[in-house]
């Protein structure tokens, strides 16, 4: 398969300076000892992407991966190496850009399109089209100052798709306008990929990228980590993304009381007979890797200290995804419910065989209450837990799943119809 | 029979699966096998084609220069006629004011400094617009990938729409006071028209560049604009700065003056349109100049009189406009040697 774009050695040096001399007077004045730091936002960074591919680019804030898509796109040449791009390409850096306020939704068409390199016959052809995909047909004649943000966005997105380039890069702006628009970019996206266009993406989102790429390249503070299959390249990133300490691993122990988070439930101090102490987690090979894969076993252990006699208490836990939604959440159970508890230490701890959420960082939220459902004490988030997912699936949980597929043509003459196993 | 497979969410050999939905992304053939464009980002780009680029952004120029033209005279009332307007006051003010106070004797002075001034109005208006022009697109320049140059272009492209309201109302002039232009330098006026187009391009597309480091650039042009004007003949002939030059032996410094690239356009726009009307200064009050504080010498010299045009033969116009020509065609090119130098490094400066 023909190379769509070749990234041959890239290099990009960006000056920092302490503080910037503009004027001729102060670089006549500092002449010589400007103040600046030299900063490599990309170093020999080389890779090939073939055409037909959908790429991702992947890296945290700052690691370079705005700065290789402009590369690519021309809007910043590179210190040293170059990119050979093959093919027509568009990219989609900020929708709108260079759109005149002063001027009608009709001319800024126009402009927007010869600026992305279309011709003016080629913007006749497509115009209607444009005009229907933003769904702005009512208000083209309109001065673009008087659109609101999503309709400007809108128009925006269609003229830069409208390109139907060979090469499509698209930095993170897909999230545009309302859901049901969102859904329409996403579509067009995937018609692209359908029709065998190169897309190279631009993204922090892992979950992004599992959904529209098959490649995925890893950027860390200028340097290639990698580039792979997306699940294998993901979990890279957020090994690095952990090591680096930029998300901070999960923590075993919580400060006493949960302190940490604003308990929803105001605990009289005559309640208090039952305090959770802590909680941890445990699984295989903790210490090479601060997370497990989906599907593999964990425990949580929550340690409690009861203060004075009591019969009865069940322990309740919730697990939350980082927007604090429950994706969990059920109670102890069996004989614990009626055990009698002397004053003293204890622990209770939950199982998991496997653990089937995907990727993400989770929070443990504890809770004891007593027979009656009276909280007794709660912790929030008592301990985190983070999960990687090798797997291509995208969403909170991995549920187990088979596929059957009936070919056209296949089905069976003898009337021998598939069967489940 | 149906295929079945079964994808194991977590299971981390769900290679094999992948390599099928990659497989599926293989584009299928896209009408024939076209031969695609091919294009290297690299920080040494040639200048054939940075020309090319540049050839090929000659729609987007269009679209440039009409969003300025119309953004310019949105919800005014009167629209371009503004554009026609100014010059016209401009004109009638340097008309009141040379003629009746300050006493020039250029016969039709009017038109002289008309044709003149149409020829400086276009590097005038220019060359602000465009030395500061990358600066003010700097949205469009950090965000999408262009020629830049079409930017610098584009303001000298609006001048040119200027320029040629100002020409309908120079015709009306014309007409109006019935002085008819040298219609044999016509030719003369067209090329002289093309150095001046190219050499304001030059400078449009060298400072613009230079103005994204050293932001005084846009107020210096202003500035530098304001003493060139009177430094070229506009408001005052050419002759008589020859003849002052002349006497005062320093007739090198006459020739350097019209190695000004901007002198000869100008003589050619006077040479063509005031060309035809009576051009003669009478010597007297030139001499007055000349011999300032010398009374006695202006009473003997009353008789004669100088011309106000020079006066070259038809091929020596000619001559000097191919010269320029050939300086501003290398002035251009040098401007986008340059600009393509420290182009790289706009979206960071910005």
């Amino acid at each position: 398969m023909s190379v769509a774009i070749e990234i041959q050695g890239v290099s990009k040096r960006f000056r920092l300076y302490h503080e910037k001399y503009t004027s001729l007077k102060e670089r006549v004045v500092h002449a010589g000892h400007v103040p600046f730091e030299e900063f490599w936002a990309l170093s020999e960074v080389t890779a090939e992407i073939t055409s037909g591919q959908t790429v991702g680019i992947l890296g945290r804030n700052g690691s370079g991966k705005s700065t290789l898509l402009k590369c690519i796109a021309g809007i910043l040449q590179p210190s040293k190496g170059q990119v050979v791009v093959r093919g027509q390409l568009a990219a989609m850096l900020e929708l709108g850009a260079g759109f005149q306020p002063e001027l009608s939704g009709r001319d800024n068409i126009y402009l927007n399109g010869s600026l992305l390199g279309l011709s003016r016959r080629e913007i006749d052809r497509r115009f209607d089209e444009i005009v229907a995909f933003a769904e702005l047909e009512q208000f083209i004649d309109n001065q673009v100052k008087y659109y609101s943000s999503g309709m400007y966005v809108r128009l925006g997105f269609s003229v830069a798709v409208s390109v139907e380039p060979d090469i499509l890069l698209v930095d993170e702006v897909l999230a545009v306008g309302d859901e049901r628009f969102q859904q329409k970019c996403i579509d067009r996206v995937q018609q692209f990929q359908r029709d065998g266009r190169t897309i190279v993406v631009v993204s922090h989102s892992p979950d992004m990228m599992r959904d529209i790429c098959n490649t995925v390249l890893v950027l860390d503070r200028g340097r290639m980590v990698t580039m792979g299959p997306v699940g294998e390249a993901i979990r890279t990133f957020r090994e690095r993304l952990i090591e680096s300490g930029f998300a901070p691993p999960p923590e075993p122990d919580v400060a006493e009381g949960g302190a940490t988070g604003a308990a929803p439930v105001e605990i009289a101090p005559h309640r208090r007979q039952v305090k959770i102490t802590n909680a941890t987690v445990e699984y295989a090979r903790q210490e090479e890797r601060p997370y497990i894969e989906t599907g593999e076993p964990i425990a949580i252990h929550v340690g409690f200290a009861v203060a004075t006699p009591i019969v009865g208490v069940r322990f309740k836990i919730t697990l939350v995804t980082e927007s604090e939604s429950i994706v969990f959440s059920s109670t102890s159970g069996g004989p614990i419910e009626e055990m009698a508890l002397d004053p003293g230490h204890g622990t209770v701890t939950f199982w998991f065989d496997s653990m089937s959420l995907l990727d993400g960082r989770f929070g443990v939220v504890v809770e004891a209450r007593d027979s009656g459902g009276v909280v007794l004490d709660i912790l929030d988030p008592a301990c985190h837990f983070e999960v990687m997912n090798p797997g291509r699936a995208v969403g909170i949980v991995g549920l187990p799943m088979r596929v059957e597929i009936t070919p056209p043509g296949a089905w069976p003459a003898d009337g021998a119809a598939t069967a489940l196993p | 029979m149906g295929t079945v497979s079964e994808i194991d969410l977590a299971s981390a050999d769900d290679a094999a699966a992948r390599a099928e939905r990659a497989a599926a992304f293989v584009p299928g053939p896209r009408g024939p096998e076209r031969e695609l464009p091919s294009r290297v980002v690299s920080s040494r780009v040639s200048l054939r084609v940075r020309i090319r680029d540049l050839w090929r952004a000659r729609e987007l120029f269009v679209f440039l220069v009409r969003k300025e033209v119309k953004v310019k005279y949105k919800n005014s009332v009167l629209g371009f006629v503004w554009s026609m307007l100014n010059p016209a006051i401009v004109l009638m003010v340097y008309y009141v004011v040379f003629k009746y106070f300050l006493k020039s004797l250029i016969p039709d002075f009017a038109l002289f400094l008309f044709s003149g001034l149409i020829a400086w109005n276009l590097i005038a208006t220019a060359l602000p617009g465009s030395s500061a022009s990358i600066v003010a697109n700097a949205g469009i320049v950090k965000k999408v990938a262009f020629p830049r140059e079409v930017l610098a272009l584009a303001q000298v492209g609006t001048a040119s729409v200027f320029f040629f309201f100002q020409s309908i109302v120079l015709a009306l002039f014309l007409i109006g006071f019935q002085y008819a232009p040298a219609w044999s330098y016509l030719p003369v006026l067209l090329f002289a028209l093309v150095d001046l187009l190219i050499l304001t391009a030059a400078i449009a597309v060298y400072l613009s560049a230079v103005n994204v480091y050293y932001r005084d650039v846009e107020h210096l042009v202003a500035v530098l604009l304001q003493a060139a004007f009177w430094g070229v003949p506009i408001i005052y002939s050419y002759n008589t700065v020859y003849g002052l030059l002349t006497k005062h032996h320093l007739l090198w410094v006459a020739r350097l003056y019209l190695a000004d690239p901007i002198v000869p356009i100008l003589l050619s726009f006077q040479r063509a349109l005031y060309g035809h009307v009576s051009p003669v200064i009478p010597q007297t009050v030139v001499k007055a100049v000349i011999y300032h504080g010398h009374p006695a010498l202006q009473y003997v010299t009353t008789r004669a009189a100088i011309p106000v045009l020079a006066s070259y033969p038809y091929h020596f116009y000619v001559f000097m406009l191919a010269c320029v020509f050939v300086v501003a065609i290398l002035m251009f090119l040098g401007a986008m040697v340059v600009f393509g130098r420290i182009e790289g490094n706009f979206a960071e400066e910005l």
